[in-house]
């Protein structure tokens, strides 16, 4: 079997610690905007509650409404940032890494000579944005399917072609 | 190319005794119910007569349109009634090929065929029954057809390939003894939840209500006045016998689990991989090729640990009916599990491996907030219990904190040229091994307190289970990662599986051939 030299390790020197590259800043405001659509029906909770026990004058007015308020406000302002800072991926010539999680952190390696199959998924509100989510599915139960939200449409789409590429080499 | 062939016809009298065994539980119901007045029992006749009647129909139209093809590259199912389907499955893709005969079938000397192909269990194929013969005949076909696809030219399938039959070495076997040692060791208080069932099933069906409070509370009072009068030496001695009767009780369940799972469990070493055997009453045989396996699990037991015990699994994509990796030697010796270990293509840890333990800042943190819980349960106990209650929170943390100490004992990870070895456990050690060419992905995961503290979880991915190191230091994870990531992207996915001769020669990384070397 044959190895080109440009897939072994040994011609990349490969840092798997180094600089992450940040996402399309689209994906920051599509968090946001994500965190604001769930905070509405909380918001119509909340006022329906302070409607509901207004006549029994137990609390004085909107301070159900205005704690909920101010929760979702600091979560959709505060959060969708850190979150959007917290994210990155780094791409060399055989293998993608992903890094996630604010609390909990994550950080992935997929060899593409382990990618299975590949997707480039878009809901609406990521086309909205021009946003893509590039997913890549394993062969290992853990990790069965690796995602990278929040990429440039166009840029998933030529992630995908170069990751097809390259297994496409390794096969032939 | 064959002819399509169906399955033998006795299973649609395996069918009709299957839907009459559906049928006897509704018509008792419905007997002892107060459904139909007089006439209930008639009525009960014909409900199980008709279901037997429906079900039999259906078990023959069943038999009638399920046809299988055996084919030059794939094996073709085709069924249904109404709305037909026809599945195909090539015979590389297909990871083993088992045969189960359940107690009625083997009367008829029939067996279920299940190709399995790491799909998840029920979108594999399966097709029951066929006869003994057929079963054996067509596992060899397939075995043939993936191992030699373009070289043999493929005899006539109909022809039964009978070139050779197996009789490959055995690594390992349960004799009746033994298997009695591992029943004692299977402890087991399964038999109280039967009961329970069974209890629930006497409530449905009877008038006693079990679950009525004051009945059991008058029988136990008629009972304790009865064990009060007998002064405390009997009272101790009866409590003692009643422990030691559950002690037996559980045992003797554990005995008679394990006659019936693993009676005759043989493990065979054959041409291209192992077989196991085993059953009384429902009979497994199952393929699996050596190439398949992607890591070994060697697990253990509290007690049996202390007498040196452990069992060995395979971890591939296939799997044993539970969902767990396929059990190759349940209750062995190390001594014994080394020759199936470097049979399948691995190597046991020895003096060479470099074991490193998890972080001592990772068993400080279990310490306290295994310990944490409880603790806290403490606090609300002391204040509203009666006082001395919260003695027992704090006796729980006590322990929690000493198992905990004790688990970090076991818990150490260590990588060399080919493979990845973990380790981990409570009271006894968990061991895998993997190999590191047959890894997916790697990951490091770190919680909020594993961030402040400088250690991570390392995940690997393996196809057909999960491998863990816990509480490995940062800087060690990445260099981990670091030398199993090199490895894994030297060689493409599709070159793992390949058939061993092609390539075990010319294949330049040292620990892919010696993966194989005993292949």
């Amino acid at each position: 079997m044959d190895h080109t030299p440009a897939n072994t390790p040994a011609g990349h020197p490969l840092d798997d610690e180094g600089e992450l590259t940040k996402l399309h800043p689209g994906y920051a405001h599509a968090l946001r905007l994500r965190t604001t659509l769930t905070a509405i029906p909380f918001l119509i909770g909340a006022l329906v509650a302070e409607a509901a026990i207004r006549d029994l004058a137990l609390i004085p007015q909107g301070i159900i409404a205005g704690t909920v308020l101010v929760i979702a406000l600091a979560l959709i302002i505060r959060v969708p940032a850190t979150r959007y800072n917290a994210r990155g991926y780094q791409i060399s010539a055989d293998r993608l890494r992903v890094v996630r999680g604010l609390l909990f952190r994550s950080d992935t390696v997929v060899p593409f000579g382990r990618v299975q199959h590949i997707d480039v998924h878009q809901g609406p509100l990521d086309r909205f944005f021009g946003i893509a989510t590039l997913t890549l599915h394993t062969a290992g139960n853990h990790n069965a399917s690796v995602s990278l939200p929040g990429l440039g449409e166009e840029l998933a789409r030529e992630m995908r072609e170069e990751i097809r590429a390259h297994i496409r080499r390794e096969t032939v | 190319m064959s002819e399509p062939q169906r399955t033998a016809p006795i299973s649609v009298i395996l069918g009709a005794i299957g839907s009459l065994r559906s049928a006897i539980f509704p018509a008792i119901a419905i007997a002892f119910s107060g459904i139909g007045g007089d006439g209930r029992f008639l009525l009960a006749l014909g409900v199980g007569l008709v279901s037997v009647v429906i079900g039999t129909a259906f078990s023959y139209a069943h038999w009638r349109r399920l046809t299988y093809t055996i084919g030059e590259t794939d094996i073709r199912v085709e069924s249904g009634l109404f709305s037909r389907s026809a599945r195909s499955v090539p015979y590389e893709r297909i990871q083993d090929v088992s045969l189960e005969a359940k107690p009625l079938p083997r009367l008829f000397g029939l067996v279920a065929v299940k190709f399995e192909t790491g799909a998840g269990g029920a979108d594999d194929l399966a097709l029951q029954y066929l006869t003994d013969a057929q079963g054996e005949d067509l596992r060899q076909l397939v075995r043939e057809r993936r191992d030699d696809e373009a070289a043999v030219s493929v005899a006539d399938p109909q022809a039964p390939v009978r070139s050779e039959p197996d009789a490959g070495e055995v690594l390992y076997a349960l004799t009746p003894a033994r298997l009695l040692t591992f029943g004692l060791f299977e402890f087991s208080l399964a038999v109280f939840a039967v009961l329970g069932g069974a209890l629930q099933y006497v409530d449905n069906v009877s008038d006693i209500d079990v679950w009525n409070v004051d009945l059991w509370r008058g029988w136990l009072t008629e009972q304790g006045s009865t064990v009060a009068s007998l002064g405390l030496f009997v009272q101790a001695a009866a409590a003692i016998a009643g422990l030691l009767g559950l002690v037996v009780i559980g045992m003797a369940t554990g005995v008679v689990r394990t006659v019936l799972r693993d009676w005759g469990f043989t493990l065979t070493r054959s041409a291209r991989g192992f077989r196991r055997q085993r059953g009384l009453l429902t009979r497994t045989d199952v393929v699996m090729p050596a190439h398949r396996v992607q890591g070994l699990v060697i697990g253990t037991g509290l007690v049996r640990y202390r007498f040196g015990w452990h069992g060995l699994s395979f971890v591939s994509l296939a799997q044993d009916a539970e969902g767990e990796s396929h059990i190759v030697a349940p209750f062995a010796k190390m001594e014994e599990i080394a020759p199936i270990v470097s049979a399948a293509g691995f190597r046991l840890p020895d003096d060479s491996t470099q074991w490193h333990r998890a972080s001592t800042r990772q068993r400080t943190d279990t310490v306290v907030f295994g310990s944490a819980v409880f603790v806290l349960a403490a606090i609300p106990v002391a204040i509203f219990a009666p006082f001395g209650l919260f003695l027992v929170p704090l006796g729980a943390a006590v322990l929690a904190a000493g198992a905990n100490l004790y688990a970090w004992e076991f818990r150490r990870h260590a990588i060399d040229a080919s493979q990845v070895y973990a380790s981990h456990g409570f009271f006894s050690p968990t061991r895998q091994i993997a190999t590191r060419l047959k890894l997916h992905s790697v990951e490091i995961a770190q919680g909020p307190i594993a961030r402040l503290r400088g250690y991570a979880t390392v995940h690997l991915g393996l196809a057909g289970g999960t491998f863990t190191m816990q509480g490995v230091p940062l800087a060690e994870a990445r260099a981990l990662r670091a030398s199993v990531l090199e490895t894994i992207a030297s060689t493409d996915f599709s070159r793992l599986d390949q058939a061993p001769q092609n390539q075990a020669l010319s294949e330049p990384h040292s620990e892919f051939s010696e993966n194989f070397l005993a292949t």
